[in-house]
């Protein structure tokens, strides 16, 4: 199964970790209150997942199967653990803001599933490009998260990017709109799961659209006959 | 002879849903005129405003799902939702949180969960924590009542602040003007003095507290009372949330009376200030979100009046009402599920 094409369209949308297997809420909807903290969480995961899934993938045939998810987990831990050490020694800024939730990534149900469910059967390269969309779209949806509930919240975008990019990134930060008091339920996981649904809302209401749009080229002209026999 | 089957239940009574949101509406009346009395024109000018924006997003809303508008504006429920926001809500907030409360509720604590009779949570009270949670600072500075009040503030005084324009034009100035003529409710200015250590009789000597339960507060929650009982004389509601909240916030807040006096304020305090009597009579009883046997809505009630009770004294926020009500509406179901009434010819259990 090397049909890149299909896993790229599964990975971003069509069972996009986020909006459909709903995989990793807790990471979702709690480090999400800004841009940055959700960029820098999910291109983690997205790190944690490639590499957990090449991994997978090369020891795949060497693994027994009744063993493969003690392997597997520990090829995650020490994965994350080195992501951990290196966003605390590159960026400790973010490191401080994501807090336990980047040790957590090793919990996340999207990295063990992928592992499981992808990478344990498909080669290496497959397996990459598998974990880069998966990670890809799930990153998408932290960063849309992140960005509504940073602009509801406190009017700002991409606040504190510097922690994430290198002090270049300062110039990043903008004020989108002018706000008197925060909004604190947009940056409180209430607020999260309220944004969240409303994004599935819009996820299913653009593939509904898209359904109507498509039928008159889906149809199967079948065969039609006079009289069907009982065939059971 | 042709004979009428019609399936059970026989006896109904005649009473339509707006029959009975149009009875509540005006049976909270008094209540919103002595509000009105001690807390000057903003309580009414929020309340208005709450009209507007509820019955413009129930008929988007009902619009967008291809339903009758004019079935669902003249059932008075989203004008009923809109006069509990109005009235909860300070006097002199401004115009933005009332609309944003007003929004939240009718968009999406009801209709998106399918509208009247489907919504888990009483949307007045979800607006209310919506607000309270977002918005601590202005949640909680109402406008001093109008006896103990140097100058109480004209209706284009209430319109201006609430919406910030004018001679009040400019954020600081607002503010300012709002700190001259706002002061903590009863409730909190004790909760406030007992932190600091002051006893409870100590406290109440204060000037807000005229008479035991604070200035104005007595005879808004009087009103809201007189209100209720009319209610249940014109049978829209039953008695039995109602009881089972006032007995249960009185229980609660005896044993803790007679425990600890000094730290602790009297049963007749947490029974007439705050919210006691307006969420006694008219927010707990919503049917929608409440159980729904007789045994279970005495249960029900009585929750929330030691929730009240537990969340007033160890709490951080000044009332509680609208907190125990959204937790007694997520019970609810569970209530429901254990208290069955017995059905007529089977034994108990």
């Amino acid at each position: 199964m090397t049909n890149y094409r299909e896993i790229a369209w599964q990975g971003l949308w069509k069972n996009n970790p986020g909006l459909v297997q709903l995989l990793g809420l807790c990471p979702l909807l709690a480090v999400t209150a800004t841009l940055t903290n959700a960029l820098g969480l999910g291109i983690a995961t997205m790190l944690v997942l490639i590499g957990s899934n090449v991994l997978v993938s090369l020891v795949r045939d060497y693994v027994p199967k009744e063993i493969r998810i003690p392997v597997f987990v520990m090829i995650i831990a020490a994965l994350v653990t080195a992501v951990q050490l290196l966003v605390n020694a590159y960026a400790y800024g973010l490191y401080m803001s994501l807090g336990i939730f980047l040790p957590l990534i090793v919990t996340n149900c999207i990295i063990i599933g992928r592992a499981e469910a992808f990478a344990s059967r498909n080669n290496a390269f497959s397996a990459a490009f598998d974990g880069l969309m998966m990670g890809l779209g799930f990153t998408l949806v932290l960063a849309v998260l992140g960005a509504t509930r940073e602009i509801l919240g406190q009017g700002t975008l991409f606040d504190g990017a510097d922690q994430l990019l290198g002090p270049w990134a300062k110039a990043l930060t903008m004020q989108v709109w002018q706000v008197d008091t925060p909004f604190l339920l947009a940056m409180l996981p209430p607020g999260a799961f309220i944004v969240m649904g409303l994004l599935i809302a819009l996820k299913n209401v653009i593939d509904k659209k898209l359904k109507e749009r498509q039928p008159e080229a889906a149809v199967q002209p079948s065969v039609t006959r006079a009289r069907i026999t009982k065939v059971s | 002879m042709a004979f009428k089957i019609a399936s059970s239940p026989h006896v109904t009574r005649n009473m339509h849903t707006s029959t009975v949101m149009q009875r509540v509406i005006l049976c909270l009346l008094p209540g919103l005129v002595v509000q009105c009395a001690f807390f000057g024109w903003g309580t009414l000018i929020q309340v208005l405003l709450a009209i507007i924006v509820a019955l413009s997003c129930e008929a988007a809303v009902m619009k967008l799902r291809n339903r009758s508008i004019k079935a669902s504006l003249s059932d008075n429920s989203a004008m009923l939702t809109a006069i509990l926001i109005g009235v909860a809500i300070p006097p002199l907030a401004p115009w933005w949180m009332i609309v944003m409360g007003t929004v939240f509720a009718i968009v999406i604590v009801k209709h998106l969960y399918g509208g009247l009779g489907h919504n888990l949570f009483n949307p007045a009270m979800a607006a209310y924590v919506l607000l309270l949670v977002s918005f601590p600072v202005q949640m909680t500075s109402w406008i001093a009542p109008s006896t103990v009040a140097l100058n109480t503030p004209s209706v284009i005084d209430s319109l201006q602040l609430i919406f910030n324009v004018g001679a009040h034009g400019g954020m600081d100035q607002f503010r300012l003007g709002i700190d001259g003529i706002s002061m903590a409710t009863p409730l909190d200015t004790l909760k406030t003095d007992l932190s600091l250590g002051l006893t409870t009789t100590e406290s109440l000597a204060k000037s807000i507290f005229d008479g035991g339960t604070g200035v104005g507060w007595f005879w808004v929650n009087l009103a809201y009372l007189a209100g209720g009982l009319v209610l249940l004389k014109l049978k829209a509601i039953r008695w039995h949330i109602s009881t089972g909240v006032l007995v249960g916030l009185f229980v609660a807040s005896s044993i803790g009376f007679l425990l600890s006096p000094d730290m602790q304020a009297s049963p007749l305090f947490h029974l007439f200030s705050g919210a006691t009597m307006l969420a006694a009579f008219f927010i707990a009883t919503d049917p929608v979100t409440a159980a729904t046997s007789p045994r279970g809505r005495l249960i029900f009630g009585a929750l929330i009046g030691v929730l009240v009770y537990i969340i007033r004294t160890q709490g951080g926020y000044p009332d509680a009402f609208a907190f125990a009500v959204l937790l007694a509406n997520l019970c609810a179901p569970f209530i429901d599920y254990y208290v069955r009434p017995r059905t007529y010819g089977h034994s108990a259990g």
